[in-house]
């Protein structure tokens, strides 16, 4: 607050605005948490090194973090405060897609640059030229899936449960299925079952999935639901394996899945344990100041963030007046033609989508997300 | 086919449990003091939480105890505690606009207010992450043919089936229970008999109050991630429940919680999971529709 205070009397000019448009309460706190804690991570080391630089002038950042609440709604009135009210230059994130996507279009018609670091459904960033993401996409994310399940499990048939009223993981669950039967014959996903974000009990589902028979289950669901779902699948005595997505690469995940979760696989953007170079860097650096070890998410916003720095200074100088930079900003993130980031090179295509690899992870038996494969386009 | 029918009759009592021990609740407060305790739903939730924090300061003692011996101080610690939330919430919120004779549609609308005031005093006091609810007892699972259970599951069905009966014995076969009858006919007249009526209602609401405690732990236990909004949609569905059943009758909320879990199961079973909701609420508002007091509720008389 204190920091606010001084550059405002210092004068508006000297500052740069950057709004975060995260989900700090509500279904998944520690993703907004760890988006914040890579943010405020980046902003005191350019800060402390005297500011950035953009057409020779030296600028303070401040970074402004809205909670979106993990809702749909809220995303969009949270980037619509960011816009109107704090008269950022840019938004980082939502993060899920299934605020990403409302926010998405909230910040496409206001004309203000957006990033989301995590958002894998395609229609996040489709026929929208305001908005980017640093994430790969569910059509790329899915197909990887399907092929280790295959090539891993020698799965012939699967099943799928997944959140009805999440963008990310109704698509991502359709697009596996789809993908799936076309490489197994029609009707090789045995079971197709859906549930609200809401529910906690899913036995019946369950039941039904595990009556089917599937060599394994696919869950592209959130962390918190994925403990609850595999503890109830070992209840009803399921003993075969998952597959999981990005949206698991959480660092609570194991504290709230325990010992049912070990020895699952899912498909994510990065893998912590053995990672090399900046990667390493960053982790090392964030598990000092924080005290765990950071999931992709804090990864990509850290990416996201620089790309969108990196933007800035690509303008040449800005001219102090928002609309004005707004566009000159977007018009540098989409002339990027390649951006190294910690969680892998990235090109982007036409749509603001970067073309990355995926990695697979296995979670070893010391709770550890450990490297198994990685998957280019 | 058969063993997934039995498999998800089964899922169906577990999950049905629930709804009729926070239904349970509802009805109590109802059958007294005609109020509907919409933060009834948040009781439960503090009850989990409640839980948690006993259960965890007793597996982070130096030394360890057995599992069994653990549960069962959890369990009385947990009603007491429980019940004392229940009891403040009657004290500071319920209690003086009874006093002022204030309309009862004010009570309903208060007690609304203090479930948020319990959400989001939680969120504030122990922040937006899940909490994990730590194992106290070794899960086994029984497989009988296909069909799976866990003693968990089992010891939740028959936690349900015993607080109904003990509750049942309460209200028709003990003066505590007559005058909570009593009050639920005239509450004017009852205290011209020399009946502390706020004693019975208090009472009432140590009931009511503990059983939700009971219900948040074995829900913590069946399902172990807490969050501070858990108690919301959990609370409604078995007000609903409470209401098919008959509100004001403690049969009603044992089978309308049954009847509920019963519902949504096996519309899951039968349909595609979408339909769930849709389905079992539309089935609970044609009961509504032909019998709207309930399975076992009579209009305008005594309940309880």
């Amino acid at each position: 607050m204190a920091s606010v205070l001084l550059f405002a009397t210092a004068g508006g000019a000297e500052s740069i605005k950057i709004g975060f448009n995260i989900p700090l309460t509500g279904d998944i706190p520690k993703v907004g948490e760890e988006s914040k804690f890579a943010g405020e991570m980046l902003r005191e080391e350019i800060n402390a090194a005297g500011g950035l630089e953009v057409g020779g002038k030296k600028y303070q950042l401040e970074f402004i973090y809205e909670d979106n609440e993990s809702k749909a709604e809220s995303a969009v009135s949270a980037a619509l405060k960011l816009i109107e009210r704090d008269n950022v230059l840019a938004i980082v994130g939502p993060n899920s897609s299934k605020q990403a996507v409302p926010a998405g279009q909230a910040s496409d018609d206001n004309q203000t640059p957006m990033i989301s670091p995590w958002s894998t459904n395609p229609d996040t960033t489709k026929d929208r030229p305001w908005v980017f993401r640093a994430a790969f996409l569910d059509p790329f994310q899915g197909p990887v899936a399907v092929d280790f399940a295959m090539e891993q499990f020698g799965a012939k048939t699967a099943a799928v449960l997944y959140a009805l009223d999440n963008d990310y993981s109704k698509g991502l669950a359709e697009i596996f299925r789809d993908d799936f039967n076309s490489k197994n014959g029609e009707n090789s996903v045995k079971a197709f079952e859906s549930y609200s974000s809401k529910d906690q009990d899913f036995s019946a589902q369950l039941t039904k999935i595990l009556a089917a028979k599937p060599d394994f289950i696919f869950l592209p669901n959130n962390y918190n639901e994925v403990a609850l779902i595999i503890k109830q699948a070992h209840d009803l005595g399921w003993k075969g394996p998952f597959m999981g997505a990005d949206a698991w690469g959480n660092s609570e995940l194991m504290a709230l899945c325990g010992d049912d979760c070990k020895g699952q696989y899912f498909s994510t953007h990065y893998a912590a344990a053995g990672a090399t170079g900046d990667t390493k860097v960053f982790i090392d650096r964030y598990k000092a100041k924080y005290g765990y070890e950071p999931a992709d998410v804090a990864a990509l916003t850290w990416d996201a963030t620089r790309i969108v720095l990196q933007a800035i200074q690509n303008t040449g100088g800005l001219s102090g007046k928002t609309r004005a930079d707004r566009k000159a900003i977007r018009d540098a993130m989409a002339a990027i033609p390649e951006f190294p980031g910690i969680t892998g090179n990235m090109k982007f295509d036409e749509q603001g989508d970067p073309i990355k690899c995926a990695v697979v992870v296995k979670i070893s038996d010391k709770g550890e997300f450990v490297f198994t494969k990685s998957v280019c386009p | 086919m058969l063993a997934s029918i039995l498999q998800n009759l089964f899922n169906a009592f577990q999950w049905g449990s629930f709804y009729s021990l926070i239904a349970l609740g509802y009805t109590l407060v109802y059958g007294v003091l005609r109020l509907i305790n919409f933060a009834h739903g948040d009781i439960f939730m503090v009850g989990a939480y409640i839980a948690f924090f006993i259960a965890s300061a007793f597996l982070g003692m130096t030394f360890s105890l057995p599992g069994w011996m653990i549960l069962a101080m959890v369990i009385p610690l947990t009603m007491i505690l429980t019940a004392l939330v229940g009891v403040s919430i009657e004290r500071i919120a319920y209690r003086p606009l009874r006093r002022k004779g204030a309309h009862r549609l004010y009570v309903v609308i208060t007690a609304l207010m203090c479930g948020l005031v319990l959400e989001n005093g939680n969120l504030a006091l122990f922040g937006a992450s899940r909490k994990s609810f730590p194992d106290i007892v070794d899960k086994v699972v029984y497989t009988v043919g296909d069909l799976s259970m866990t003693n968990l599951k089992i010891g939740v069905v028959i936690s349900a089936i015993l607080v109904f009966v003990i509750l049942h014995f309460i209200v028709t076969k003990t003066k505590i229970g007559m005058a909570m009858r009593a009050i639920s006919y005239d509450k004017f007249a009852v205290p011209l008999m020399g009946i502390p009526i706020d004693t019975i209602i208090v009472f009432t609401f140590i009931l009511g109050s503990s059983f939700a405690g009971l219900a948040g732990l074995l829900f913590a236990m069946s399902y172990p991630i807490l969050d501070p909004y858990m108690g919301a949609l959990i609370g409604w569905k078995a007000f609903i429940a409470a209401v098919v059943g008959g509100i004001g009758d403690i049969r009603g909320a044992f089978f309308g919680g049954f009847l509920l879990g019963f519902v949504e199961i096996l519309v899951v079973a039968v349909f595609p999971s979408t339909f769930r909701e849709l389905i079992a609420f539309a089935i609970l508002m044609t009961i509504l529709c032909i019998k709207p007091t309930g399975m076992f509720g009579v209009a305008g008389t005594t309940k309880i």
